[in-house]
Parts: C-alpha cells; sequence; structure tokens
C-alpha cells in the first residue's frame, strides 16, 4: 500500500464532510406552495447577485452555497431548458428534467473532482393546480428528494425547517406563506430572533394564474407591505382572516423586473400557419 | 459548462447547427429552385409610430406561387414584453425566425438578469437575417419587420431589414412583403406624426386594405369567414394583441367605409398652410 493512500469510502466522506461545512456557513433558503403558487424566499443583502432566478416559463431556482458555483448551474439550467423548449415545445421543459440534469453534473462533480460544489437547490414547478406543483431539492453530491408543500435548506435547515413545518398548512394565501417563510427564516441557530428587513430579504414567486412566464420578483414596495402585513398578525396569524389578495408584485414589479408575459392570451405566441 | 455568451442562438450554433432556420443541404448551383420559390409565403406588413408607441400589423393570407395557401396565416408575434416582429417571406422559415428570437431575447434576459437594449435586440435580428443569407440565395427569403417600445426615448421605433440583415431604422412608418408598394402609398396620404394609437391602428388597417386591393397576394378582411388583420400595439405598458373582437371591429369600419368610397379617404390637393 502506497504511502499516503485514501481509501474511496474515507475519500468522499471528506469530501461530503467539506461541502456541508461550506453550506453551513451561509443563510438558509426557503420554498413553500401558497393557493396561487410558489413562493421563494432568502436572506440576501444583495440585490443585484440573486440567490433565486428564473429558469423557465413556470419554473424557478433557488440556491444556497459558493455564488459562483450555483451560478454556473443556474446559467447551465437556463440554457438546457431554453434549448430543450426550442427543439421540442415550452411544454416539454419540466422541473423534473432540469433536477434530474442538475443532479446528473453535481453528481459527477462530487465522484471526479478534488473539491465538490459548495451548494444545495432547489428547483420548482407551479403547475395549473396546486397538486401538480412541485418542488425539487439537490444537494451537492447530486441526490435529489422530493419535497411536498414547502422545504428549507442551507445554513441553519433543521431550525427553519422545523419552524416552517410548524407553520405550513396546504392552501394559505400569499400573505400567511410569507408570513411563515419570514417567520422561519428569522430563526437563527441559538433560538434568537434577528429581525429581516426589506432590504435583506430577496423574495419571487412562481404566480399560477399567469400565462407564459409566471415568475415574478417581489420588489421593495410590495415587499414591506407583505413584511408589514405578516408583522401586524404576528405568528399566530395563520388562521386569521385573509387580507384581499391584490396582485403578487405590487405596482412597480409589472415593469421594473419585465419578466415576460402580460398575461392574457397574448403572452404565447400564436400558432403561425 | 460555462459558456462566455448569454447569446442562445449562438450557443446552438456551436451545439446544434442543425438546428438553426435556413439551414438546407445546399442545392448545386444552377438547380431549379421553383419548388422552394413556391413554398407558402407570407406578405404584407405594416408599422406605425404613434404617440408613445407603435403599431405592427399584418394580413392573413399565405400564397404558394398564384395559389393562397392560407387564409388564416399569422405573421405578427409578440417577441418580448416590449417588441413585437412581423416577417415576409417563405412561411417555414420565418416561423423558426421568430420562434429562435424569441427565445434569444429571453434566454439573454434570463442569464443576465435583465433585457437587451432596443437596438441591441435589433441588431441581434440583423446577424440572425445574415446567417439566412445563402438560403435565402436558393429561394428561401425571410425579411423582417421589428418594432419596439424605446424606454428612454419613450417612443416606439421601427427597424427594417433586407435578406443580407440590417437594421435599418426608419421613422414615421414601413412596410414590407409584396403588397408594400401600396401600404406605404397609402400610408403616405394618411399618417401624421404623433398621431393617437387608435388613428394609428386605423391607418394600419386602411393600408392594408389598399394593399389587398392591388396586390394580389395580399389578403382583404374577410367578412363571411371572419378572418382580420392580426394587429398588435407596443406602448409603455408593453406589448398588446388586439382581441379578435377588436380588430374585427377596425376592419368592419374599413369596409363599411370603403362601400361608398371604394378607394378610401381623400387626401387634400394641397398642404394645408
Amino acid at each position: 500500500m502506497p504511502f499516503g493512500y485514501v481509501s474511496p469510502a474515507q475519500a468522499m466522506r471528506d469530501k461530503a464532510e467539506y461541502a456541508r461545512q461550506g453550506i453551513a456557513r451561509g443563510r438558509s433558503c426557503v420554498t413553500l406552495q401558497y393557493d396561487g403558487g410558489i413562493l421563494l424566499m432568502a436572506p440576501n443583502p444583495s440585490s443585484a447577485l440573486h440567490k433565486i432566478s428564473e429558469i423557465y416559463d413556470r419554473i424557478a431556482f433557488a440556491a444556497v452555497g459558493r455564488y459562483n458555483e450555483y451560478e454556473t448551474l443556474r446559467k447551465a439550467g437556463i440554457t438546457y431548458a431554453d434549448i430543450t423548449g426550442y427543439q421540442f415545445d415550452r411544454h416539454d421543459v419540466t422541473a423534473r428534467g432540469i433536477a434530474n440534469y442538475y443532479a446528473q453534473n453535481l453528481g459527477t462533480i462530487f465522484t471526479e473532482n478534488l473539491k465538490p460544489f459548495e451548494v444545495e437547490i432547489v428547483v420548482a414547478e407551479v403547475g395549473t393546480q396546486p397538486e401538480a406543483d412541485q418542488i425539487y431539492r439537490i444537494t451537492f453530491d447530486g441526490s435529489v428528494t422530493d419535497e411536498p408543500g414547502f422545504v428549507a435548506f442551507g445554513g441553519q435547515a433543521d431550525q427553519v425547517s422545523a419552524v416552517l413545518k410548524d407553520r405550513y398548512s396546504p392552501g394559505m394565501s400569499l400573505t400567511e406563506a410569507f408570513a411563515a417563510a419570514l417567520d422561519a427564516l428569522s430563526t437563527s441557530g441559538n433560538g434568537e430572533r434577528t429581525e429581516l428587513a426589506a432590504t435583506q430579504l430577496e423574495a419571487a414567486i412562481l404566480d399560477r394564474t399567469r400565462d407564459h412566464r409566471t415568475f415574478r420578483r417581489v420588489r421593495a414596495a410590495r415587499l414591506e407591505e407583505l413584511i408589514s402585513e405578516s408583522r401586524s398578525d404576528g405568528p399566530k396569524a395563520a388562521g386569521a382572516p385573509e387580507a384581499p389578495s391584490g396582485p403578487a408584485t405590487g405596482p412597480d414589479a409589472g415593469r421594473a423586473d419585465r419578466g415576460g408575459g402580460l398575461g392574457g392570451g397574448d403572452g404565447t405566441p400564436p400558432n403561425p400557419v | 459548462m460555462g459558456r462566455p455568451t448569454s447569446s442562445f442562438a449562438d450557443f446552438l450554433a456551436s451545439y446544434s447547427p442543425d438546428l438553426l432556420p435556413g439551414r438546407v443541404p445546399s442545392v448545386s448551383p444552377g438547380a431549379d429552385s421553383q419548388a422552394l420559390r413556391d413554398l407558402p409565403h407570407a406578405t404584407t406588413i405594416v408599422a406605425v409610430a404613434c404617440h408613445h408607441g407603435v403599431v405592427l400589423a399584418g394580413d392573413r393570407r399565405a400564397t404558394a406561387g398564384s395559389m393562397i395557401a392560407k387564409r388564416d396565416v399569422e405573421k405578427v408575434f409578440r417577441s418580448d414584453e416590449f417588441s413585437a416582429i412581423g416577417y415576409a417571406g417563405t412561411g417555414s422559415v420565418g416561423i423558426e425566425f421568430v420562434r429562435l428570437f424569441q427565445v434569444e431575447l429571453e434566454h439573454y434576459e434570463k442569464m443576465e438578469g435583465r433585457p437587451l437594449s432596443l437596438e441591441g435586440k435589433a441588431n441581434r435580428l440583423a446577424w440572425m437575417i445574415r446567417g439566412n443569407l445563402a438560403a435565402a440565395m436558393q429561394g428561401l427569403i425571410v425579411v423582417p419587420l421589428f418594432v419596439g417600445y424605446d424606454e428612454d426615448a419613450g417612443q416606439g421605433r421601427i427597424f427594417s431589414y433586407d435578406v443580407a440583415g440590417g437594421p435599418y431604422q426608419e421613422q414615421r412608418f414601413h412596410c414590407i412583403g409584396s403588397g408594400s408598394v401600396f401600404a406605404r402609398g397609402a400610408l403616405k396620404k394618411l399618417y401624421s406624426d404623433d398621431m393617437p394609437v387608435g388613428e394609428a391602428v386605423l391607418a394600419g388597417v386602411q393600408a392594408l386594405y389598399d394593399a389587398a386591393d392591388d396586390d394580389s397576394a395580399t389578403g382583404g378582411p374577410d367578412l363571411p369567414r371572419r378572418i382580420f388583420p392580426v394587429i398588435a400595439t407596443v406602448m409603455a405598458d408593453g406589448f398588446r394583441k388586439l382581441p379578435e373582437a377588436e380588430s374585427e371591429q377596425y376592419a368592419q369600419q374599413v369596409v363599411q367605409e370603403r362601400m361608398s368610397a371604394p378607394d378610401g379617404p381623400l387626401a387634400p390637393l394641397h398642404v394645408a398652410s
């Protein structure tokens, strides 16, 4: 046996340990279903370097870990989705396909590279019905799990997940889902709470009712509004009567984010010839 | 995995060039390309700048040689939230161009987190059309007409192309396709600067009527079958395709007027001083 031999089992354990430690240093991110779609939220002081972004018409991406690594994955996912949709049809791009694509890539990187990716990602797809919604979590080694309803991942995933499990109920409104997500993300490891301001948050939704591109960022004004609504209702508000849920993205979002379709039939190109 | 460009078409050219539009097996020089020339062709498109926006409208006819190939073809499309594209020429290649262009704009927007500038979009389209030059030489000619809302200037802009690319920025109005000479003549007499959008739409429909009047390849409003021009507007609030009922109203109005004045509205003989 040559000097310095490391068994494959040990090498894998070391890599996994390394990746886990890298991810644990960062914050958490949550993704959860509400009656009108899927909400994705993460603490993020930057308004330009996103953790959450659009992949395709009904599919979003959220990631924690090293920015350069998940940015590579995000771009690869968009390319995969666009080429699939161009080759076949827009309906043929699915979250399952993208999750598998990420799993293959992350699995290969984990086994073949000396340094594994220190990332954890979630691919979410909003269906036309809540039952058709899909949330997949893909870890640094390429494992995929199907997460029904909600998922918390990243740094303090366990604590955040515990709060979310408590607060989550199927068919909750956007305000309730937002309050639950905010409550979960405000929970830090030692049981203390850190109040998150709008400038420290990044949030986006996949809006079930929209045609064509459903991804919308929740911008500053609407974010403030949702935060104050969830604070005023307090953590026990899960069963409280729901304020009328307006357009999810606030007045500034439609233009500023220019996520795509105007909704209605004009969003998709009509069938030519 | 990483690549330096955010262009979908560039990626396609390296990944699978066969998927680019207009890639035909080369026909030996001098071969009879009559078959290609007899493919269904889309005909007349008009673009009219208006107050804080632009109108794009097209007739519904496709011709194959001297035959009518299709009566209800659509050749005006949403390219993204703030632009629209129409094409004249070979239908099958045109459809592929529109599809690729739509993905190109959306892909860039998702990769970079912001949309291309209007000039950027127009230049991108020129590059794509130039790529089709070899196919155009064999008869697969496609010429687009591109319009968009320029957010910085707060006005609509029109870009035209030839088979080798472009773009040429057009002032006020522009027409392409077999009926374009007649449509342009009509618009010359009907257009005034800074028209309200409704009047610009009406001018466009009048121009299409005149094109259909004198060009056999352009279809007029088809009252018995209820087939009317496709009309799109691009304004500060984005792309909007007029619903069928609305374009019917415009078409019916023009047809009714022509019952008493078959040649349309009369322009004054002298310039008002």
